[in-house]
Parts: structure tokens; sequence; C-alpha cells
């Protein structure tokens, strides 16, 4: 993964634009914060698969990035953005990664479905 | 440690066997004793990636399928099966069902014990509902062909509520196996031996009684 090239994404959102898409969107704390800290409040929330169509996306923000989809009935968004790659499926990986290197948040849009 | 016909090792993620059982794996594989380990995913929401990320969320199962060979390969497993579940999942599958695929590769392998984590008391829900799912086919077996049940607990209540771990395998002749599984699991572990590198080196007193004991709870129906 490369850090964000906010031009590259955002022609890589565009191109994904007005068409049937597959979303990976997915955040986390890891299955072990709250086994560590007591006190800490473990949430997340994943989805694969989600077929939809957007008419608009927008990466914004100075980074960590922030990456919103405005589809057909509603809104897609994911904040903490770091990282980007297009891997050999074509699909537009995004992903915030922490100062430990740990994957706390991902977006992913792809044109077929995930495995 | 006692000698066993066939050990069957069930747990959900690469790397579940490195921590805390493959020293109880080396050794038994040295005493000639064929071990199974069924991992049900690939731990494909790992959030370990390198720092900085060498691979990302889509790649990482194809790199844990290899790391989970090699470990297999370092600690001499020769009958290593992925179930193709998905990590995170398995406590949301049909519970009737988990525990029947379990109790088919139980009737198929046939071991003398088995080795999971202790359902409740194992931390990530994956593990409990692991655990779980082997009780439940256990169960499903007349007691009296059911095999020994050795379940790993870690959580922060489990001495105050199952007592002490009634077997404790001294792992130190297979040590270096037991570091070169942990290894293997490099996309996981690598930051972990970094840290730990120093110590290691110095034989920290605490590290080495983490590293070579091994500790279960039977677990009696």
């Amino acid at each position: 993964m490369e850090y964000i090239d906010i031009k590259f994404v955002q022609d890589a959102i565009n191109g994904f634009a007005n068409k049937d898409v597959y979303i990976h969107l997915e955040t986390t704390n890891g299955a072990y914060a709250s086994h560590h800290d007591q006190s800490f409040f473990s949430a997340g929330a994943y989805i694969r698969n989600a077929l939809v169509r957007y008419e608009l996306g927008k990466i914004t923000g100075t980074g960590p990035y922030r990456v919103g989809l405005k589809i057909n009935l509603g809104w897609i968004y994911a904040e903490g953005i770091t990282h980007y790659e297009i891997d050999e499926e074509n699909h537009l990986l995004l992903a915030g990664h922490d100062s430990k290197g740990k994957l706390a948040v991902a977006l992913e849009i792809s044109s077929t479905p995930f495995a | 440690m006692e000698k066993e016909r066939h050990v069957l090792v069930v747990f959900p993620h690469p790397d579940d066997e490195a921590f805390g059982v493959s020293g109880t794996i080396a050794t038994h594989v040295q005493n000639g004793t064929p071990v199974t380990y069924a991992c049900l995913t690939l731990g494909e929401m790992g959030r370990n990636m390198g720092n900085p990320p060498f691979t990302n969320r889509e790649n990482l199962p194809k790199i844990r399928r290899q790391e989970l060979q090699e470990a297999a390969r370092v600690l001499g497993i020769q009958d290593l099966r992925m179930l193709g579940f998905r990590d995170k999942t398995i406590e949301f599958e049909d519970e009737e069902e988990l525990a029947n695929t379990m109790l088919a590769l139980i009737e198929d392998v046939n071991p003398s014990l088995i080795i999971t984590f202790y359902p409740g008391y194992s931390v990530h829900p994956d593990h409990d509902a692991t655990g779980a799912a082997v009780v439940r086919a256990v169960e499903k077996l007349p007691a009296a062909v059911r095999p020994t049940l050795h379940c790993v607990a870690f959580s922060n209540n489990c001495v105050e509520e199952l007592g002490e771990a009634d077997i404790i395998n001294n792992i130190t002749p297979v040590a270096d196996k037991k570091l070169g599984a942990i290894r293997a699991h490099r996309s996981q572990t690598e930051q972990m031996f970094t840290d730990m590198e120093e110590k290691l080196k110095n034989q920290d007193p605490q590290v080495m009684v983490w590293i070579n004991n091994e500790r279960f709870w039977t677990y009696t129906f």
C-alpha cells in the first residue's frame, strides 16, 4: 500500500461512479482491545460485498483522510484513511493504519464481488 | 506428557496454535503421535500487516495461508486442514451445523486427545465459538468413546472461575520449534519479536516462563 495520493485516489473514485460496485467497509479496534484494557469500549462494523451505485464520491481532509460516497438512497463514509492501492484485480483499496501499522479502517470498491 | 494415539487441534485462526500449544504439538510429533490441525479461517480480518504495511486486506489471507503451512512444516504437522470459514464470523454460524462439522471431523480423525479453546474463557468471539462447537460435538458422542478434551483459556477471569490449569506442559526441549512456529506467522508476529528480542536474548525469566509452559484445562462433561 502507498500513502494517499489525493489526486490519484480521487480519479480512481470517479472511475467507479455511476456503476454497480461492490463495497467492503470495516472499522475495528481489534478483538483484544477490551482484554488488554478493560476500560476500553470496543466497537466496530463490517460489511462485505454490499452492492451499491454512487453518483458522487470524494476524498477530503489533510491526512488522515475521509472518503464519502453518495449512494442512490444514502451515504457511505470512512475516516482515518492513510493508504491506498489498486490491486491486481482492479480493486480500489483504501485503508487507515495506526502508528503501529495496525489496520483500523478499510473501504474498498470493486466492480466485481470480493472473494 | 502422556502418549496419545492421535491428537486433533482445532482453532479458528492461523497463529492460534503457535502461542499457546505449539510446544505441545511439537512434543507429540516427536513422540511419533500423528497430529491433525484443523484451522477454521485464514485470519482474513487480521489487523497486523507489517509497519509500514507490506500487504493489504485482500491479500492478507493468501499470505496467512502460506504462513500457516510454514508453521505446520516447522512443527511437523502432517495433516493440516483449512476449513474455509471466515474470520470473525464463527459465532454467527448456525450452532448445530457447526457442531456437526466438528463431529464429522472428529469421527474422521478419531483422536484420543482434542485441543481447542475453552468456551467462554478465550477472549476472541471466534475462539469461544470454536471451543463451544467442539464441546457440543464431543457431547454428541457416547461418554465411553469421548476423546480427552484439553482447553486453552486466557481471559482475565479464567483462573478465578476455572481454577488453575490442571495440565501444564513444560516444552523447553522444543522451545526452538515453538519460536519457529511463532516466527512463521510473520505478518502477525514480526513486531512482537522486535519488541521481545532483547528479552529473549537475555532469557528474561517472565518471558521464558511464558514460552516454556503451556497450560490446559481438561474439560469435564
